[in-house]
C-alpha cells in the first residue's frame, strides 16, 4: 500500500516526508518534477506516474502536491481517495491547508500521518476520532500545555472507534443544542453561443452543522424527495430508510460534515438564473476588437442575484483591454490574458455590462477561437431544483433542539461559449 | 535536553528531532539519548520516541534491541490502545532477530479481547511477512482465524493481510464468505475497497458467468442481436464464441441460474455505490462489470458519472475506466452523454479522456450532437486537445458510415486552417479516411497536393505524398508535379518525407514511366548519398526493383504487385480497446501494464465448483445450506419434479424452471419421489443425473401402491381439470399440453403454479372434484381427522407464551375445511415428529391447525448470529405434517418497531410430507422485548407470526472474573441496580439448581468464584455461598450483572445491574420467577 508520503510546494521544494515502511529515498521524486515540467500547467501533471521501481501517486490541492510513493499493485482511487483526506484533515485541525501551516505544525501533522496509517494501510480516518487521539492545536491549549507540560494527545482509545458509530464520540454536551443544514446547489451549465442550453444539470450537497448533546437520532425528510436522481451518503445514514421510505435517517456526527451530495435527475429541465449577452469581435487587419458584455437574470422567482464573478480567458494575441464596467471593477492580466469583472449584485432595473475595446499584437492575424465566459453566482435563500425540506425530528434525547436550514444556489462549472 | 528530569523539555527536543525527520535531515546520532525514553511516562514524548525508532531502528539494529523488552511490557498492558500501539511499533521495527517475538505478540494479540488489538495485530501481519517471508505459513494460521472473526473492524485489515501474505489461498475465504458479505456495508471505507477487490477475484473463480447465456444468444442461434449491436460488440462477441464454443452444449442443457451466493455479494454491494468514498464506489463499479449479468450492470453508471463532478485526480481515473467500460458496454453510459461534455477549464488530461469517452459513446443517433460539439472544441486555444478532437472525429467517421462525408468534408475545411498543428493533424486523419474510399474524393486529393507547399509538419507532408501515390491514378496530372516539387526540395526534408518521396518515385515510375523516369533517376540518386543509411537502402532496393537491368530478377516482374497492392484501410480503434484484461480500478489498468504484486482476474469457471464448501459449519446452518444446495442442484435439472398423486395444491419448485423441451419434462415428470428420497440421492454428484432419475423411477413404482387409491382416480379427474384449466390460464396450457400429450397421468401437478390466483384456481376445482364419486370417503375422513386434531391440541404441551396466529381467511370457509380434511387425513401416513432442542425451551410459531399441517416451533438457540453479531439468533423447526409438500417456505411482509432488524432465513424450497427442517433467522430486538411480526409464506398460503423474546434472551454471555465483575459491578449502582428478595423453592436451594434455572431463564455465564467471604465480613458462613452470572445484551452490548445471594431458610437477594433498567427490571421478575417456581 502507501509507502511515503512526499509533500512539493509549489517551488518544487519537498518540504516534509514520511515513510511508513522502509525508506524510499527522495530522489524518486525527481520521475515527479520531470513529469512536472513537461506538463504546462500546474494541473496537467499525471497523477499517475510510473517509475522503474515505484509508481507516484499525487494530488494537487492548495497549490500542494501531495505525491504518495507506492511499491505494487493498489487501486489508484484508493490513494487518491486517502490523500484527500489526509489534505481535509490537515485543513480541519489548522483551518487552512498551507506550507506555513504545515511547517508550523509539523509535529502535529506526523503524529496525524502516523495515526492514519499503519503500515501504508488506512487506521483512523475519521476526524472525530482522531480528534479524540491528538487534540487539535488552539492557542489556548499550546499556552496551558507549556505551562502544565501536559499534552495533547490522548491516552484512552477513541470509544468510537469500537463501537457501531464510529463517527460519533460518546459523551458529547453542549448547553445550546442545535443543528443547521445549509442545502447548496449548483448549477453546471454550457451555454452556447446563441444562447441556448447545451447542457446543465444540478448537483446539491447538504452539508450539517450538528450541535446536539448525548446520542441524538435525527430523520429528515423532503416535500419532494422523487427530485433526488443520485445521492451519496454520508456513512451515518440509513441506507434501507432511505431505499423504502426516501427518509433520512441517521445518527450524525458531531461538528460539521457533509451528510448528503446528490444530483437532480436530468429529466428536469434546469432554469438557468441568468442570462448574458456578448458580442466579442475581432477584426481582420486592425488591432482592435470589440468586447461587449450584458449580464441579466432571468427565471430567478424574484431573488437577487449576488457576488457575480466572470471570468474569461482571452486569446493570446490580445495585448491589452480598455474596458468600463457600469458597475464593479474589472481586471486584466497581460500575462496571463485573464479577465475577471467582480459585478456584484445584479439590479433588473440597470443590468450590469462591460463594454469596450481589446488592443491586439499589431501584425498578427485574428484570433480564430473566441474566449470562454465563466460566471460565478450566488442566489441565497432558494434552491434551483425545488428541493425542500419537509421537517426534521430528533429521537433518543430529551431536550429540544434549535433546528435550522439555509438554502442557496450557486454557479458550479458555468460556462457561456462565444 | 533529553536527559532532562522534565516531561516538557524532553518533549521539546523529541518535537525538534521529529521536525528533523519531517525535513529528512539525518537524526540517527541521537539514537542512544532517543532510545532511553522509551519507558517515558509522558504518552506524548512516549509517541514521538516510537516515530523517530521506527524511522531509525533498521539502521541501529543493536540499540533498536535495548526497546524491546518495553514494548513486551506494553502489550500486556490493560489499556487496549497501549497494548495495540505497543504491538504495532514492535511490529514495525524492521530489524530479523526479533522476528519471534513479532510472531508470538502477533499470535497473542490475535487472540486479544479487545477488536481493536485484533486489528492491530492483522496489520502486522503484512509487515513481518515482507521482513521474513519465510513465516508464512504460521501467518496464514493467524489470517484464518483472524478472518473468522465477527467483528467489523477487523474484517477490512485481515483481507488486506490476506490479499498480501497469500492471495491464491481462495480456500480460505469460503467459510468466511458469506460473512464477509454481510459484513460489508459496516466495515469501515478502507476495508470495504479490499474486500469487494477480493471478492470479485474469488467470485471469478467460485461461479459461473453470468451473460453465458446472453453471449449464446448473440452467437445467431435466435439470429437476434444485441440492443446495442455495434461494431465492437460483436468483435467481443467474437472472442467470446471461442470461449464458450465447448460450454455452449453444456449450457443449453442447463439455462443458467446464478447462485445464490454470487446474488448475495451483488445484492449486498450495492448500497455501496451511494457511498462518498469515490474508492468504493470504483470497487464495486468494478466488482458489478466483472461480475454481474449484463442487465444489472447500468447501476454503475450513475454512479460513476457522479464521480466525475470530483477532484481532477479522481475524474482522471474514473475516466480512465469509464472509457474501458464504454467500449464494451456503450448503452450503459449513452443517457449520460452530455455529461462527458468538455469545458474549457477542465485540465488537458480531462478533456482527452473525456473525449475518448465520447468517441466510444458515438452512434447513428447521437452522432449529430457529438460532432457539433467537437466542432466547438476545435476552436480551443489548447492545441493537444485540438489534434485529439481531430482523431477523435477521424475514429467517428471510420465507425459510423453515415457520417463519413460530413466528417471528411469539416476535416478538409480545417486543411484551412492556421494552425498548422490542426493542419497537420487533419491530414492524417484525412489520409486514414481517404483510404476507405478513394474513388470518391480525388478532389480532396488534389487540394491536398496543393497544401504540400505550405504545410511543413514532416508527418502531414509525409502522409499527402503518400496519399498521392496510392491514388495517383485519381490524379494523373497533378502527381508528377508534385514529384517534381519535392525532387527540388529533396535534401532539405525529414527522413519520413524523404522516403515518402522515394515511395512516390517508385509508384509513379510504375504507372507513368513516360513522364517521370527522368524524375524518379534523380530522386533514387539524390537518396543515395544520403546521410540516413535508412534512406540509402531503400532506394537501392527500389533501383533493382523497378529499373529494369539485365541483372534484375524475376522480382521486378511484380514490383507492380508489390508497390500497387491494395491496402487495407486502417482501422481506427481506441486505445482502450484491450485495456479490459485487466480488473478496472486497478493500477495495472490505469497504466495498461502490469504493476508488481498485480493479481490476474481469473477467467470464469466453465463449470461451479462445489457451492457447499461455503457452508459454515454450525450445527443449525447445515441443514438449511443443503437445502439451499439442493435448490441449485434441482435447477440445474430443471425438471425434476414430485408428483404425489393427490398433493393438493402442490407448490411445485418447477416453477423458474423454464418450459422449454418437452421430451425432457417427461422424463422429468416421472420422476416421482417423496421428499426424503431425493434429499438422499441429491446428495451424490451431480454427474449422476441420469441414474439418480432412473433410481428415481423405481422408487416411484416402489411408491405406487401407497398412494394407489388416490392415483386411481387422478388419471380421470387430471383430464377434467386440464380441460378446465386450459380454459382459464392460457399462459399455462403451453407448457401443460406438451405434457398432456404425453399423457403422464401424474404429470399434470408438476406444472408452475407461481401466483396465488393459480393456486385458488386449483383450489376450486379440487373442491369440485371433491363432490363427485369419492365424496363419502373424504367426508368420514374429515370426521376422523377432526377427532384427531382435537386430541392432537389436548396433548400439546401448554406453551410458555402462546403465539397467537391468527388464520388466514382469504378462503371461504367451506373450501378450508375441505382442504383441511384432505390434508389431515393424510397425516396418518406421517406421523407427527417433533424434535425440539433438548437444553431449549421452545416456543410455538405456528400451530399444525392453523397452519394446514405445516407446524413451527422457534427457540433461541444461544448461538452468536454469525451473520451478523447484533442479532439474536432463532432457530425455526418446521415441521411438515400434512400430506403435501410444503415449498418455498419464506418470509414476507416484515413489520418491526423502528430500529429493530430481521435477517431472514433462507427460503426452504421443499419440505417434503412429514419431514422437519431447521432454519436460523437472525433478529436484532435493539433490546427490547418488542414481537417482531411478519408472515410465514408458503407457495400458497400466508400466515401471520410474532416472535416475542424473553428478555433473557436478549443478552449474550460474557466471561468476566470475579473482580472484573465487583469492578463493573461498582460502576452500575444506583438507579441501575435492582435488589429483591426472594425465597428459594425447596427443590432449588443446591447450587446446581440454582445456576441451571437462573442459566435457563437468561442467557448468562457464570462467573466464577468460590464462595465469596466478602459478602459478610465478619463471621464468613461458608455455606452462604454467591452466585453471579454476567452477559451483555445483544444490540448496544450494556452489560448485565446478575447476582444470587443465599441467605439461611432459603431465604436469597437476588440483584441486578444494568444499564437498561427496562431490561433490568424485566430481568429480575424472570429469574424470581424462575427461583420461586
Amino acid at each position: 500500500m502507501i509507502h511515503s508520503l512526499f509533500l512539493i510546494n509549489a517551488s518544487g521544494d519537498i518540504f516534509l516526508e514520511k515513510h511508513w515502511k522502509s525508506v524510499v529515498s527522495r530522489s524518486v521524486c525527481d520521475y515527479f518534477f520531470e513529469a512536472q515540467e513537461r506538463a504546462t500547467e500546474p494541473e496537467n501533471v499525471p497523477p499517475v506516474i510510473p517509475t522503474p521501481h515505484h509508481y507516484l501517486i499525487s494530488v494537487l490541492r492548495h497549490r500542494i502536491y501531495f505525491v504518495a510513493v507506492i511499491q505494487s499493485e493498489v487501486p489508484p482511487l484508493f490513494v487518491i481517495e486517502f490523500l484527500h483526506r489526509v489534505v481535509d484533515t490537515f485543513q480541519d485541525y489548522f483551518g487552512v491547508c498551507t506550507e506555513a501551516a504545515i511547517k508550523d505544525n509539523v509535529v502535529v501533522v506526523y503524529e496525524l500521518l502516523e495515526e492514519m496509517l499503519d503500515n501504508g494501510f488506512p487506521l483512523a480516518t475519521e476526524s472525530n476520532i482522531l480528534k479524540e487521539l491528538i487534540k487539535p492545536p488552539t492557542i489556548l491549549r499550546t499556552m496551558v500545555n507549556t505551562i502544565t507540560g501536559s499534552t495533547n494527545v490522548g491516552e484512552q482509545l477513541p470509544t468510537g472507534q469500537l463501537s457501531v458509530v464510529p463517527w460519533r464520540r460518546t459523551g458529547v454536551k453542549y448547553t445550546n443544542n442545535e443543528a443547521y443544514f445549509d442545502v447548496v446547489e449548483e448549477i453546471d451549465a454550457i451555454i452556447d453561443k446563441s444562447g441556448s442550453t447545451i447542457t446543465a444539470e444540478i448537483q446539491g450537497v447538504i452539508d450539517a452543522c450538528v450541535k446536539l448533546t448525548g446520542m441524538p437520532d435525527l430523520t429528515l425528510s423532503f416535500m419532494n424527495p422523487r427530485l433526488l436522481d443520485d445521492v451519496s451518503f454520508h456513512p451515518c445514514v440509513r441506507f434501507k430508510r432511505w431505499e423504502a421510505e426516501r427518509i433520512l435517517s441517521f445518527i450524525p456526527p458531531d461538528g460539521n460534515f457533509r451528510l448528503l451530495s446528490y444530483h437532480v435527475s436530468s429529466q428536469n429541465l434546469v432554469a438557468i438564473p441568468v442570462y448574458v449577452k456578448h458580442n466579442i469581435t475581432f477584426r481582420e487587419g486592425s488591432s482592435q476588437g470589440r468586447f461587449d458584455l450584458t449580464l441579466g437574470p432571468k427565471q430567478t422567482m424574484g431573488k437577487a442575484v449576488e457576488s457575480v464573478l466572470v471570468s474569461s480567458q482571452l486569446p493570446r494575441g490580445v495585448l491589452n483591454t480598455n474596458l468600463n464596467p457600469s458597475q464593479g471593477t474589472y481586471t486584466f492580466d497581460p500575462v496571463t490574458k485573464l479577465l475577471t469583472w467582480d459585478v456584484g449584485k445584479i439590479n433588473p432595473q440597470k443590468l450590469p455590462s462591460l463594454k469596450g475595446t481589446m488592443s491586439l499584437q499589431a501584425g498578427a492575424s485574428k484570433p480564430d477561437e473566441n474566449p470562454t465566459i465563466n460566471i460565478q453566482f450566488k442566489i441565497q435563500q432558494m434552491a434551483i431544483s425545488g428541493l425542500k425540506v419537509n421537517r426534521l425530528d430528533m429521537y433518543g434525547e430529551k431536550y429540544k433542539p434549535f433546528k435550522g436550514i439555509k438554502y442557496m444556489t450557486k454557479a458550479g462549472k458555468f460556462q457561456v461559449r462565444t | 535536553m533529553l536527559d532532562s528530569n522534565k516531561d516538557s523539555l524532553k518533549l521539546e527536543a523529541m518535537k525538534r528531532i521529529v521536525a528533523m525527520i519531517a525535513r529528512g535531515k539525518n537524526a540517527s546520532d541521537l539514537f542512544p539519548a532517543v532510545v532511553k525514553n522509551v519507558a517515558c511516562k509522558n504518552i506524548e514524548v512516549k509517541k514521538l520516541v516510537y516515530v523517530y525508532l521506527v524511522r531509525y531502528a533498521e539502521e541501529q539494529q543493536d540499540l533498536a534491541l535495548l526497546s524491546i523488552s518495553t514494548f513486551q511490557r506494553g502489550l500486556k498492558d490493560p489499556n487496549q490502545l497501549i497494548r495495540a500501539s505497543a504491538l504495532r511499533v514492535l511490529s514495525s521495527i524492521r530489524v530479523t532477530i526479533i522476528v519471534p517475538i513479532m510472531m508470538l505478540a502477533i499470535k497473542e494479540a490475535a487472540s486479544d479481547m479487545s477488536p481493536y488489538v485484533r486489528k492491530t495485530a492483522a496489520h502486522a501481519i503484512p509487515k513481518l511477512y515482507s521482513l521474513d517471508p519465510e513465516q508464512k505459513d504460521q501467518l496464514i494460521e493467524v489470517i484464518e482465524k483472524l478472518l473468522a472473526d465477527k467483528t467489523t473492524l477487523v474484517a477490512g485489515s485481515v483481507v488486506m493481510a490476506f490479499e498480501e501474505v497469500c492471495p491464491e489461498r481462495i480456500d480460505l475465504i469460503h467459510k468466511n464468505y458469506r460473512k464477509l458479505c454481510n459484513l460489508l456495508i459496516d466495515v469501515e471505507e478502507w476495508g470495504q475497497v479490499v474486500i469487494i477487490n477480493m471478492l470479485t477475484r474469488y467470485a471469478r473463480t467460485q461461479f459461473l458467468n453470468p451473460n453465458i447465456n446472453e453471449s449464446l444468444l448473440e452467437e445467431g442461434g435466435s439470429g437476434e442481436k444485441t440492443f446495442y449491436g455495434s461494431d465492437d460488440e460483436e468483435d467481443e462477441d467474437e472472442e467470446e464464441k471461442e470461449k464458450k464454443a465447448e460450454t455452449a452444449a453444456m449450457a443449453k442443457r442447463k439455462p443458467y441460474v446464478m447462485d445464490p451466493d454470487h446474488r448475495l455479494l451483488l445484492r449486498n454491494t450495492k448500497p455501496l455505490l451511494q457511498s462518498r468514498n469515490a474508492a468504493v464506489v470504483m470497487a464495486v463499479a468494478q466488482l458489478y462489470f466483472h461480475l454481474a449479468p449484463k442487465a444489472e450492470v447500468g447501476v454503475i453508471a450513475k454512479a460513476l458519472v457522479r464521480l466525475l463532478r470530483s477532484h481532477s485526480e479522481v475524474q482522471y481515473v474514473v475516466l480512465q475506466n469509464v472509457a474501458t467500460m464504454t467500449i464494451k458496454r456503450r448503452g450503459m453510459f449513452e443517457p449520460y452523454l452530455k455529461s462527458f461534455y468538455i469545458r474549457s477549464t477542465d485540465p488537458t488530461q480531462i478533456k482527452v479522456l473525456k473525449l475518448e469517452v465520447l468517441t466510444n459513446l458515438a452512434n447513428e443517433t447521437n452522432i449529430s450532437t457529438i460532432l457539433r460539439e467537437f466542432q466547438t472544441y476545435i476552436k480551443s486555444m489548447d492545441k493537444d486537445f485540438v489534434a485529439a478532437t481531430i482523431q477523435a472525429i477521424g475514429r467517428c467517421a471510420t465507425n459510423i458510415g453515415e457520417v463519413r462525408d460530413t466528417c471528411l468534408n469539416g476535416l478538409v475545411q480545417l486543411l484551412s486552417n492556421r494552425d498548422e498543428l490542426v493542419v497537420a493533424e487533419s491530414v492524417v486523419v484525412i489520409k486514414k479516411l481517404l483510404q476507405m474510399q478513394p474513388e470518391k474524393h480525388s478532389d480532396i486529393i488534389k487540394h491536398m497536393a496543393k497544401l504540400t507547399d505550405n504545410i511543413q509538419v514532416p508527418m502531414a507532408r509525409a502522409s499527402i505524398l503518400w496519399l498521392i501515390g496510392e491514388y495517383c491514378e485519381h490524379v494523373p496530372k497533378i502527381a508528377p508535379d508534385v514529384l517534381r516539387k519535392m525532387a527540388k526540395s529533396f535534401t532539405n526534408e525529414e527522413d519520413i518525407v524523404k522516403l515518402q518521396i522515394i515511395n512516390l518515385a517508385a509508384k509513379l515510375y510504375l504507372t507513368n514511366s513516360k513522364q517521370t523516369k527522368l524524375l524518379t533517376q534523380y530522386v533514387l540518386n539524390l537518396a543515395k548519398y544520403d546521410q540516413n543509411y535508412d534512406i540509402r537502402d531503400r532506394a537501392r532496393f527500389i533501383r533493382q526493383l523497378i529499373v529494369p537491368t539485365e541483372k534484375s530478377g524475376a522480382l521486378s516482374k511484380y514490383a507492380k504487385k508489390l508497390f500497387l497492392a491494395l491496402k487495407p484501410a486502417p482501422v481506427l480503434e481506441s486505445p482502450f480497446k484491450d485495456r479490459d484484461h485487466f480488473q478496472l480500478g486497478s493500477l495495472s489498468h490505469l497504466l495498461n501494464a502490469k504493476a508488481g504484486g498485480y493479481q490476474e482476474l481469473p477467467d470464469w469457471p466453465e463449470a461451479a465448483p462445489d457451492p457447499s464448501v461455503r457452508n459454515v459449519e454450525v450445527p443449525e446452518w447445515t441443514k438449511c445450506s443443503s437445502r439451499e444446495k439442493r435448490k441449485e442442484k434441482k435447477v440445474e435439472k430443471p425438471f425434476y419434479s414430485d408428483s404425489e398423486g393427490e398433493s393438493g395444491p402442490t407448490e411445485s419448485a418447477d416453477s423458474e424452471s423454464d418450459s422449454g423441451s418437452g421430451s425432457e419434462s417427461a422424463s422429468g415428470s416421472e420422476v416421482s419421489a417423496s421428499g426424503s428420497e431425493s434429499e438422499e440421492s441429491e446428495e451424490g454428484s451431480e454427474s449422476e443425473e441420469e441414474e439418480q432419475k432412473d433410481k428415481k423411477k423405481t422408487k416411484k413404482e416402489l411408491k405406487k401402491p401407497v398412494q394407489e387409491s388416490e392415483s386411481e382416480q387422478s388419471s380421470e379427474e387430471e383430464e377434467r381439470k386440464h380441460a378446465r384449466k386450459s380454459k382459464i390460464s392460457k399462459s399455462e396450457s403451453e407448457s401443460e399440453s406438451d405434457e398432456e400429450d404425453e399423457s403422464e397421468s401424474e404429470s399434470s401437478e408438476s406444472e408452475s403454479e407461481d401466483s396465488e390466483s393459480e393456486a385458488e384456481v386449483k383450489k376450486k376445482k379440487k373442491a369440485a372434484e371433491s363432490k363427485p364419486p369419492c365424496k363419502p370417503v373424504k367426508k368420514e375422513n374429515k370426521k376422523e381427522k377432526k377427532e384427531i386434531s382435537l386430541l392432537d391440541l389436548d396433548d400439546f404441551d401448554p406453551t410458555p407464551s402462546p403465539q397467537v396466529t391468527p388464520v388466514n381467511s382469504f378462503l371461504s370457509s367451506s373450501l378450508v375445511t375441505d382442504l383441511e380434511g384432505l390434508s389431515l387425513s393424510d397425516s396418518v401416513l406421517a406421523p407427527a415428529t417433533m424434535a425440539p432442542s433438548s437444553a431449549l425451551k421452545s416456543y410455538e410459531l405456528l400451530h399444525r391447525i392453523t397452519g394446514e399441517g405445516l407446524q413451527v416451533e422457534f427457540c433461541f438457540s444461544r448461538q452468536p448470529f454469525s451473520p451478523d453479531a447484533n442479532m439474536v439468533a432463532v432457530q425455526m423447526h418446521f415441521t411438515n405434517n400434512a400430506s403435501a409438500d410444503a415449498k418455498s417456505l419464506h418470509m414476507e411482509d416484515v413489520k418491526l418497531q423502528s430500529g429493530m432488524r430481521v435477517r431472514e432465513f433462507p427460503e426452504i424450497e421443499l419440505l417434503p410430507a412429514g419431514e422437519t427442517a431447521t432454519a436460523v433467522m437472525g433478529i436484532d430486538f435493539c433490546d427490547s422485548t418488542q414481537a417482531a411480526n411478519f408472515q410465514l409464506c408458503t407457495q400458497t398460503r400466508k400466515f401471520f407470526v410474532s416472535i416475542q423474546p424473553p428478555v433473557g434472551e436478549l443478552m449474550r454471555p460474557v466471561f468476566l472474573t470475579e473482580n472484573e465483575f465487583k469492578k463493573e459491578q461498582g460502576q452500575l449502582m444506583g438507579m441501575n441496580e435492582i435488589t429483591e428478595k426472594l425465597t428459594l423453592d425447596a427443590t432449588c436451594r443446591n447450587e446446581h439448581t440454582i445456576v441451571q434455572r437462573v442459566t435457563a431463564a437468561a442467557n448468562l455465564s457464570r462467573v466464577p468464584c468460590g464462595s465469596d467471604k466478602e459478602c459478610s465480613p465478619p463471621v464468613p458462613p461458608p455455606d452462604h455461598p454467591v452466585y453471579r452470572f454476567a452477559g451483555r445484551t445483544v444490540t448496544s452490548g450494556s452489560l448485565v450483572l446478575v447476582t444470587v445471594v443465599t441467605r439461611e431458610e432459603g431465604a436469597a437477594q437476588l440483584t441486578v445491574n444494568c444499564e437498561k433498567m427496562v431490561i433490568g427490571t424485566m430481568l429480575v421478575k424472570d429469574i424470581l420467577l424462575a427461583l420461586t417456581q
